[in-house]
Order: structure tokens, then sequence, then C-alpha cells
């Protein structure tokens, strides 16, 4: 039993240390959500992949910048329902 | 040798990327001058600002080899030195300083805190230093922030402390500032989005209620941790924040810039806002509200202002006033924010204001803009938008833009970013192609012309009454500073001419006119000596003349001089000696030497400094030797060395030059007949010979010439075209660059007051006088504008003309933009409209701007036709495709979509058009349009009738009467989106936007068109092109280069006869097509590429695969011959990546394998750094793999300059 807690903790930990670590009951929309600002915020690390992005979309760096990062708040739609 | 490819590439940049991410300001060498630091992709390159001129010049460029995030500058109390902070993906923060002494970085701290690459909770993405030097935070997109603090030790050595954490989870930040507090608590604001509640309410309703808030952490010194000191509600479209000076300059707080209003907010001041002014004009939709995306602070002499930018490019002066104390001086209470109109500039990624007045704006595309101020706008006639008016109601305020008045433009820095697409082709008729590539967005666009070479500047052109053979210069004296006469050589005769105010005849200066020269030379104190087929004629100071006649039957064929010794070679093959004594006259040696065939040329060094000769004398003779004689007195004309050459040599030139570690070296520079030019160090003790480097110039024999650029020794080397070796003023290296001149026979140099480093040529009938200005650039480049951003291109099939397809998108068409131009009523008086070059199109939500331009960048220079595109279709791809069904006619075809939807794509249909090429393809005539589901996103020629990429499907189309006629297609074809299409023989390559390439195989006598191969990683394309027939390059959206190769079974099967029906039926693979492609290389080169072609770059030298990227990068991957190379760079790659280590602290190998493990690739950047290491450094590396440092330089440089430059 005190493996299966210490396994449990260190689980915990490393959630809370590494965002989006899974655990088993995650639900699709924790990991689309979760991809999805990995995604956005990788089109804002890159600055070349935040300009090819730009140069579509014919706007400035910095507003396809903060269009990106607000898009994170959230990325694939409202939470679903909490089934009780 | 399982795990490696079997094909190997060498990746050079022959062209940094120009694309700055940001750009900051500092001391960096400790000096007052201020120096610009800017990060361009993988690169940190320092720039020095040169005030009297007005020129920005890049001192040091250095390839972090990781993706740099972030930069900030500081200073530690107590010095004047600024140090630079690097964010990079390598999960360290690394802290440099810059010596401007050995002219490099060196790294002061390397911090670990997490993992590397760029990530989401990685802090990297937000860097901001304490104005005073105390700490920094780095933060992430999400969660994470890491404080810093920066001390000194009793040493005043710069320490930095363990982090301290200042973590939210679940909170999202926009923007990061250090504030100015003065001596105070070091404060960081940041911008940020707390999204727990909206990611657990299912109704929606939080995510609407979601508030954006500044926040305030301070780092307590004292108890050395980080705490949120304040925090409050902002406007929730801010995106951006700016320091306010504080202390005793200021109130302290920041500038919250959102849509359409600026905030100044600090926790214990009112807030103050003011509009962003909208532009006022007949196409400007008045309802459109602005983001400001960057801008400035600059503080000078007690105030400080704001210059902030919006997306169109105006720059708004914002000011914050003070409430006044009783004795009218200003308190520290913030009475009002006023904002005005200052100048329009290209939006930027990086703004700086020197304290010598100048405006640096790195542009987010075309050039990077160096500009003076002229004033500071103060008493204008602009209108001013005071915060007091804004305090309850909201009126938008507008403004007229106009052209710069405040700001005049000095110097415009070439940039190719985004580099959309490119070609090398040579349309010139040179002995190497050009490039041709398309850069720019919306109105700031253009065409763009590359050759390698350096720019002349000619100074006199004038022409003479027949064809010299040659041409020299001389002073009169040895003290004398400028040279007093020109002398010409003709068949039959000899001109002198005087140099002055005027260029002229002269007849009484005691040279023989009757007969051709061989060599002029200023002698001694002040005798000049002139040599001719017949002998010598040593013309002393008064007047008083001295004649050597040449034996009997002989005559004089080669002669090489300096100040003090002369060599000739007689037609006998006999070599005289002579050498200046001590009363100046020229004493005979009385020994000749016979030489075994006929001597073609000779050379003596300059005398050394504080010597009385130089030690050697090169001969070359007909028999393709070279032979290096002794005329020390002790064994003059002894031989000392030989070197057999493979063709006879025409030309000699021993000269001192740096090398590349900065000693002055002795070389022979050696020009042969079949136009190959070698370059010999030649050992100034032995004399021998000893690593000999090769270069191809052209079909014709070289001359060399010494002369002097920059204040160095070059050697001029004519052949077909005129050539200039020098070392690079950045590495050292030496360097062969072509001139962009007219071929010349002749050369000499040429000093006079009024050009200290000139040239002297001769063309034809012509004599030329030039100099070279600079050496830092050795690409020259044309532009021609265009009218929006570019998206693809083709040449005309035989005319050097191109077409190029352009779109803007949320930009007014040309026709709305005459509707309402002409339209009375809506004009209500205003002036001309203002040009686009500067304050870009009209925007209008929804609606796309695009043309065709037809574009001559040989004669004209410029676009010669311009189609536009109507009801809102957008040109997506273009092909120039020939018909078999109409008699082998080439058309132009353009692919276009209607409405189109940038994000999240989508169109309305999509259309094929037809134009036929008018007055030798000036002109386009519009035949007809066909409607397809989709836009055409690529199209090509293929076996006389189109191949179309619609979407999934690949189609091919001929041409009918009245719309393309369908004649195969394979239905989903690859998995989403056909982006390029490539052709050999009956195979077709089709590259998908997420999933790689497909080989396809068209079956003529079936019509149909089978998928065979694919390949196994899913890659992002962007670009690809067909090395040979098996074998595809290619690059992604990630930045990543790739080949990719079909086994040779897969096909040779999928080209069998009769093979179409087992084709079709044969079972697919894992969902997908039944072979796999091969991967043989892979290499992460960070810019993305947008181009790949293959191309030869410099004449004789082979094939390599070129390649350009978005941010304006050029690269080549050369591929190895031999297996002993690729055994010989893989270790010296791994001796760098342990001696060299990347500044930023990224790993190189898995920088280089950052989306995938490289693979088949060899980073020849990293390699090259290997000339700039320090003496001690190459030669541990050179003993590593077992070389010779000589000949680890000789190969790195061998393979660079072999097929590029």
């Amino acid at each position: 039993m005190a493996d299966k807690l210490r396994a449990q903790q260190q689980l915990e930990q490393l959630q809370a240390r590494y965002v989006g670590t899974g655990h088993a009951d995650t639900t699709k929309f924790e990991w689309t959500s979760n991809i999805a600002r990995d995604t956005c915020s990788s089109f804002v690390g890159h600055a070349p992949l935040l300009e090819y992005m730009a140069l579509g979309m014919g706007e400035s760096k910095e507003k396809v910048r903060a269009m990106m990062i607000e898009k994170m708040v959230q990325p694939v739609g409202k939470p679903p329902e909490v089934q009780d | 040798m399982a795990t490696t490819s079997s094909m190997f590439m060498y990746s050079l940049t022959i062209q940094p990327p120009s694309a700055i991410s940001q750009a900051i300001l500092g001391q960096f060498s400790g000096t007052k001058e201020q120096q610009i630091v800017t990060a361009c992709g993988s690169r940190l390159t320092l720039h020095r600002a040169d005030a009297q001129q007005g020129k920005i010049t890049p001192i040091l460029s250095h390839d972090v080899f990781g993706i740099i995030r972030g930069l900030a500058a500081f200073k530690i109390a107590g010095s004047n030195k600024d140090y630079l902070i690097i964010s990079s993906d390598s999960g360290r923060i690394a802290i440099v300083e810059y010596h401007p002494a050995q002219n490099k970085w060196s790294r002061l701290h390397l911090e670990t805190f997490g993992k590397s690459g760029v990530r989401r909770v990685i802090p990297g993405q937000y860097l901001a230093a304490d104005p005073k030097g105390r700490a920094c935070m780095i933060a992430s997109v999400e969660k994470n922030k890491l404080v810093y603090v920066l001390n000194r030790n009793a040493q005043a050595e710069l320490t930095i402390s363990s982090p301290l954490e200042a973590h939210k989870p679940q909170t999202l930040v926009m923007a990061m500032i250090a504030l100015d507090v003065g001596y105070e608590n070091p404060i960081f604001a940041a911008l940020e989005i707390d999204f727990s509640d909206s990611d657990q309410d299912p109704t929606g309703e939080a995510f609407e209620n979601i508030e954006k808030q500044l926040v305030y952490y301070e780092l307590d010194l004292g108890l050395n941790h980080v705490v949120r000191k304040w925090t409050d509600t902002v406007e929730r479209t801010s995106n951006i924040l700016f320091q306010v000076p504080g202390g005793a300059d200021g109130p302290s707080g920041v500038l919250v810039c959102g849509e359409e209003n600026i905030t100044y907010r600090h926790s214990n001041q009112g807030t103050f806002r003011v509009p962003v002014p909208r532009r006022r004009g007949a196409t400007e939709d008045p309802q459109r509200k602005r983001y400001i995306i960057g801008g400035v602070m600059h503080k000078m002499r007690g105030t400080f202002f704001f210059l902030l930018q919006t997306e169109d490019g105006d720059l708004f002066k914002v000011m914050i006033d003070m409430v006044e104390g009783p004795d009218e001086q200003p308190t520290g209470e913030v009475s009002q924010l006023r904002i005005k109109y200052f100048d329009t500039v290209p939006p930027a990624s990086g703004l700086c204001i020197l304290k010598s007045g100048f405006l640096f704006v790195a542009a987010e595309s075309g050039n990077h803009h160096f500009y003076q101020f002229e004033k500071l706008g103060d008493d204008d006639e602009e209108v001013e938008f005071s915060s007091d008016d804004y305090i309850e109601a909201w009126e938008p305020a507008y403004f007229k833009p106009r052209p710069l008045e405040n700001l005049a433009l000095v110097e415009s820095v070439d940039s190719m970013n985004p580099l959309v697409a490119m070609k090398a082709i040579n349309l010139l008729e040179d002995d190497s192609p050009q490039i041709y590539a398309i850069c720019g967005t919306g109105a700031r666009s253009s065409f763009k012309t590359l050759r390698h070479g350096l720019e002349v500047s000619e100074i006199v052109e004038s022409d003479l009454p027949s064809t010299p053979s040659a041409v020299w210069t001389t002073k009169l004296t040895k003290d004398d500073e400028f040279d007093a006469y020109i002398i010409l050589s003709f068949s039959n005769g000899t001109l002198v001419l005087s140099i002055g105010e005027t260029v002229e005849e002269v007849t009484d200066t005691g040279f023989l006119s009757s007969t051709p020269t061989i060599a002029v030379q200023q002698m001694g104190e002040d005798a000049i000596v002139q040599i001719y087929p017949k002998g010598i004629r040593h013309i002393q100071a008064g007047g008083k003349i001295n004649e050597w006649p040449a034996p009997q039957h002989r005559t004089i064929v080669a002669a090489t001089t300096n100040e003090r010794q002369v060599a000739i070679a007689l037609s006998s093959g006999e070599i005289v000696y002579f050498e200046l004594d001590v009363d100046g006259t020229l004493a005979e040696y009385d020994e000749r030497r016979e030489m075994s065939g006929t001597v073609t040329c000779l050379s003596l060094g300059e005398v050394p400094a504080g010597r009385q000769r130089s030690s050697f004398l090169a001969i070359g003779c007909d028999d393709s030797t070279v032979r290096v004689l002794s005329v020390d007195p002790d064994s003059t004309l002894e031989s000392k060395s030989v070197q057999a050459l493979s063709s006879a040599p025409s030309a000699l030139k021993i000269m001192a030059m740096d090398d590349a570690s900065g000693v002055s070296t002795l070389y022979l520079h050696i020009g042969l007949y079949s136009g190959v030019y070698l370059r010999t160090v030649l050992d100034d003790i032995t004399g021998d010979l000893v690593d000999t480097r090769t270069r191809f110039l052209g079909p014709k024999p070289v001359k060399l010439f010494q002369v002097l650029v920059k204040k160095q020794t070059a050697v001029l080397a004519l052949s077909t075209r005129p050539w200039l070796g020098y070392s690079n003023q950045e590495t050292r290296a030496f360097t062969l660059t072509p001139l962009n001149y007219d071929p010349l026979q002749y050369g000499w140099s040429f000093t006079s007051e009024q050009c200290p480093e000139g040239m002297v040529g001769i063309e034809n009938n012509h004599l030329r006088i030039f100099t070279i200005d600079q050496l830092s650039n050795n690409m020259l480049r044309e532009s021609v504008p265009l009218e929006h951003t570019p998206r693809a291109f083709v040449k005309h099939p035989k005319e050097p003309l191109f077409y190029v397809i352009e779109s803007d998108p949320n930009t007014m068409s040309k026709f709305t933009k005459d509707k309402l131009l002409n339209d009375p009523s809506l004009m209500n008086g205003d002036a001309s409209p203002l040009p686009p070059e500067q304050f870009g199109h009209a925007k209008a939500k929804g609606h796309w701007a695009s043309c065709i331009q037809v574009v001559d960048p040989i004669d004209t220079k410029s676009v010669l036709a311009t189609i536009h595109l109507e009801d809102n279709e957008a040109a997506v791809s273009v092909a120039a495709v020939q018909f078999s069904s109409q008699d082998d006619e080439t058309f132009l075809l353009v692919g276009t979509g209607k409405d189109m939807i940038p994000s999240p794509a989508s169109a309305e249909c999509g259309f094929i058009h037809v134009y036929r090429f008018d007055e030798d393809g000036r002109g386009l005539e519009f035949i007809h349009k066909t409607k397809v589901e989709s836009p055409p996103r690529a199209l090509l020629g293929f076996q006389g009738q189109v191949l179309a990429g619609v979407g999934k499907d690949l189609r091919i189309y001929d041409l009918g009467m009245r719309q393309l006629l369908r004649k195969a297609q394979a239905l989903d074809a690859v998995p989403n989106l056909i982006v390029d299409l490539q052709t050999q023989g009956s195979r077709i390559v089709c590259a998908d936007v997420q999933q790689s390439v497909t080989y396809l195989v068209y079956k003529y006598q079936d019509r149909n068109l089978i998928p065979f191969v694919d390949d196994t990683i899913a890659r992002w394309t962007t670009t690809t092109t067909m090395v040979d027939y098996e074998t595809t390059a290619g690059g992604d959206k990630f930045g990543n280069l790739w080949m990719v190769r079909c086994p040779s079974k897969v096909s040779d099967q999928a080209d069998e006869e009769g093979s179409g029906a087992h084709l079709v039926h044969e079972k697919g693979y894992l969902g997908g097509t039944p072979g796999r492609l091969e991967s043989l290389v892979n290499f992460f080169c960070q810019d993305i590429p947008t181009s790949v072609g293959k191309a030869s770059l410099v004449p004789g030298g082979r094939d390599v695969i070129l390649w350009g990227g978005l941010q304006g990068t050029i690269g080549i991957l050369i591929p190895f011959v031999s297996r002993e190379d690729v055994d010989f760079f893989q270790s010296l790659e791994t001796q760098m990546r342990n001696e060299d280590p990347p500044l930023a602290g990224r790993d190189h190998l898995i920088y280089r394998g950052y989306y995938v493990p490289v693979k088949g690739a060899i980073d020849g950047d990293l390699c090259e750094r290997f000339l700039r290491l320090d003496s001690t450094l190459q030669e541990r590396v050179s003993g590593e793999v077992e070389r010779d440092r000589r000949e680890v330089e000789r190969k790195i440089s061998d393979l660079r300059t072999r097929v590029a430059f």
C-alpha cells in the first residue's frame, strides 16, 4: 500500500511540475486542450513559424502572437458537463 | 555503419537570415558608444551605428546554434559595460560579455533551469532585466517564472543566484517587463490571464468573464524571495507593456496597450487612458481599431517620451505629464497622458533610439531602416489627444498620415525577409547563375536579383586612341604619397600621362615612347625604370638616363621589379638579375641562370620593411612549372623549390598578406593559362611552397596584380571577369569575389589625392579608374518593387521574364480603391492618396487584393505589366505550361481561390485562369478560366498537359476552347492537400501540406494516376525538388531540410510495362500506399525552407542543393563524394562540438535534430567556426582529427569555394 501511495504522490508531483502529464482519468477535453495549448505556444515561440502564419493571414506578427495566446485560454471550446 | 546514411551532405549557409526578431541597445564594449545587438534566428549580431556617416554596420555575427528567444542588456552597479542575457531553447539562461579587443563573445554564466526546446512551461519566452541590473526575470507562456538575482563579488565579477520561483499554474502571460523603481526592490510587471475557472465551467460563463490582469512581482532583496505584490484588472484586449521611467526620472509604472487604447497604470497612481488614433482617408475604414505592436521609450535630459507603433506602421509620440507642485516643479504624481502622430515607418519587430539621434527600425518584413531624428515633433501642428478628454466618454480619435516630417531615412539595410520563393538561373550569360527571389510583404514587396560580386564605383572612364596592352602607375620618388604618372603600353609605343587636376599626356619624362613597355618601377630614392623589349632604361632624377641594352638577337620577354631589385627573362630563357647598389645604379649580377623552357612570367616580392631585398624570385616556365630561386647574396639564383602545375603559368605574384590568424604570411599567387588561380604559402626561410589552394576563375589566362583595398593588400585577378582576393573582414579567411565590372585586360593600383585606394584598368580601348568601397557585402542586389505580397513565380520558357503572382488578404482591391478615390462624394477634398510603399495598402476585412505581374529583371529592371484579379479572387499557384494539343504553344496558368479565408482555411471555390503570352511574354492575354471546387495550390506542366493539385485530388487537364478539359484524376492522391508538384518522366511527386510526399506513376494507356510510395514521417511540406528520379529533397514548416529516396525495387516495379493493374490492386500498407520511402538526410536549419532546387553556383562547380528560407536565409547542401571526407568532417564536427560549444548552451547535436534526429548531414557552419578559433584551440582540434592545422583549414575552405562563395 505504501508503494502505491508513493507512486501516487510521485505522479501528482510530476503533474504539478510538468503541465500536461496525464493520469488514468484524463478526459478527452483535457488532453486536446493540452495539445492545442502546446501547439499555440510553439507557434508563439518559434519566430519563423509565427512569421509564416502572419504572412498567410496578412497580419502583424505581434497581433498573431497575441491571438495565439488568447486562443490558449480555451483552445477547444467549452469543457464538457461533469457527469456524476 | 548501419545507423548512418548512405548519403552525406555538408550544410552551409551562404547568406544568414535577415529577419530580426529582437533588437536591443547597449554599451557592450564598455565605452560610451551605443551598439545594437540583434537576434536573427540562431545568430546574434552586434552592429555599430556610425553617427557621422549615418550607417549601421555589423561588427560580429555569432551563430549560437540554438533558437534565440529573448535578449536583455544590463549593467551591474558601478560598471559602465553592458552584459547580455540570452534566453534560448537550451533550457538555460546565458549571460555573455563582449570583448572588443578579440571581437568575440564570451560566456560568464550558464544556469540550467529546465528542459531544452521551445515549450509551453519552460521559461524563455519572456525575459526582462531590472534597469539597475540587480535581477532578471525569465518566464514561460504559461505558469513558470523565475527570478535570478545578479550581483557582483569582491573582485567585481558578476555573480548569479539560484533561481527564485514565482510560478502560478493555469495562468498565461501576454507580456512582461521590468519596472523602473530606482533603487527600491526590483519589480517585474506581467500581463496575465488566469484560465483555471474557465477550464472547469461547462456553461462558458467563466470564459466570458475572464479578466486580464496586470501583476507586479516584487523581488525582496532583503528576504530573497518574490511576492505577487499588486494585481489589477486591465482592458481585456491588452497585449503589450512598456516601462515608464521611475526613480528620479519619472513616475514609474507601466503603459498597458490594447485594442485602441493606451493606459498608464501604477500601484499608487490613477488610471490615465488615451485612444490610439485611427487613420482618416478616403480608403480607410473609419471603424477599424488599431493595436500597438511595439514601441520604444527614450529618456533624455530629465524628460522622456514613448514612440509606439500600430500595425499600420504609424508611430505615435506618447508623453506623460506630472502634477506640478507649489514650487512649479513636477511632483511624482501623473496628471495626464498625451498622444500625437509622429511619423510612419515600416512595422517593426524592434525599435531602438540611439543617444546620437538615430532610430533603428528592425522591420517585420523587408529592409531594415535607419533614420535620423530631425525634430522631436514638439511644436508641429499635429492634433494632440489628452487623457483628460477620455475619462468617461470614448470618441474615436482620428489623424491624417503624412510623409516623414520628424525622421529622415539615412540608410536602408537590405533584407530578404520574408523570402517567399527563389530560383537560381543564369540569364545574363555569366559563368555562374544569378539568384532571383521574391521577397517582402504588402506594398513593401520586391523582386530581387542576387549576384555574387563586389560593388565597384567607377571614377574615370576615358577612351584611348587604340587598345593598350598594359597600364602602370608610378610615383616619382620613394617618399611620394600619390602616383604621378599613368604609363600605357601599346603595340608600337608607350604613352605617359601625368596625374594632376586633369590627366594629360606628357612627353619630357625620359620614357622611351617609340617602343612597347614591359614594366615600370620607381627605383631607389628618386629614379624610374622602364623595361622594354630591347633593354632597361634607368631614368635618374636629374634626367640622366642609363641604358642597359638586351644582348644581341635576344629580347626581354618578362620582367619583375621592386624598388631595389629587377629581374628579367630573355627570349633565350636566361634570367638576368639586377640590384640597386649604394650609389643608386643598377648592378647586374655577374651570372645568368638559364631556364629549361621559355619563361612566361616572373615575380619578386616587395622589399620587406627594414630589409635590403626580397629574398625570392619566382619564375614561371612554359613547361608548366614554377621555380623559386633565392636572390640572397650568398646563394644568388640558386633553386629553392619547384612546383609542377596543370598548365603553363600566365602570371605570378609574391605578396605578403594576413592569414586567417592575423599573421602576415608570404604567399605566391599563380595564375595559369587555363584560367586556374592558385595560392600557395611561400615559406620565408626555406622558400618551400606549401598549402596550395586552387580556384577556377574563367576560361581565360589569369593576370595578377597587387592592389590596396580598405588598407589591406589584396590581389586583383583578371580572367573572363575581374576578381578580388582579400581577407574577409570578419572571419579573416581569404576570399575571392568577382567584381561587378567589365572584363579587364590589365590592371594596376592607383593612388591620388581624390582616390587613395583606387585601381586603374584597361578594357579594350577604355581606360578605367575605379575603387571598391566595401568588402563586407559580397552579394550584389537589385530590386524591383512589387505591388502585393508575392506568393509564387515562374520564368518565361524562353525570354528572361518572370511572372509573379501576388495577393494580400484583408486588403482593399485596386478596383474598390479606384472607385472610392474617384467618388467625389467620398473624397471630401482629400489630397492625393498616400504612396502605399510607405503607408501600406488600405485594409478591408474579408477582401483580397491580388495581381499577376510581369517582371523584367534584366533590361528595364521593372514591372512590364500588371493584371489585377477581380471578384475577390486571389492567385495561389502559377505555371507556364506547354500544351501539345495547341501546337506546343506555352500558356501561363494561374490557380486562384475565391473568397478565401486564411485561418481556418476555406474558400468558396477555385479557378484556373489561362493566359496567352503576348509580345514575347511582355503582356498577357486572358483566354478563359475553369472552375474547380477548391483553390488549386499546385500546377505543373506534364507531358503536354497540365497537372493540377486540387485539394487532395491530382488531376490532368488539357486545354480546350472554352475551358480546361479533365483527362485523368487520382482522387485522394494525398491525405490532406497537395501543395507542390514535381515530375520526371511518368513519375509525379505530390507534396502534402501535412504528410510529406507521395510518388505517383501515370499510366498513359489507361490514363491512370497511381500512388505507389509515401513517407513514414509526417512532414508539413513547404517545398520539394526531385534531385534525381528516385530522390526528393524538401523542407517543412518546422524548419527541417530532408531528403527521401524511393527503394529501387519499388521504383522499378512502378515503371514496369503494364504494371498498372497490379499497382492499383496492390494492398496498401498501414493505411498508406504499398511502398515506403527511405529517409536519407534530416537536418534542422531553423528557418522554414520556402524553396529548394539544384544549382551549380560557381563556374566549373558541382551541383548542390540550394535552399532559401522564409527569414531570408540562403543555404546549400553539398554532397560528399568520398567516404574519407565524410569521416574527416564527422570527427571535426564532433571535436568542434566539444571545443567550441554553442554560446547559449544548446546541445548542438540535439539542436540539429530538433524534430527528427539529424541524419546524413554535417553542419558546415559549425565546422567553419574552426577558422574563428584562436590558434591554440585550432591546434588542439586539428590534433584530435590527426591533421595539420593548415590542412584542416584548407579542407574547410576548399569544400566551400569549390561549389559556392
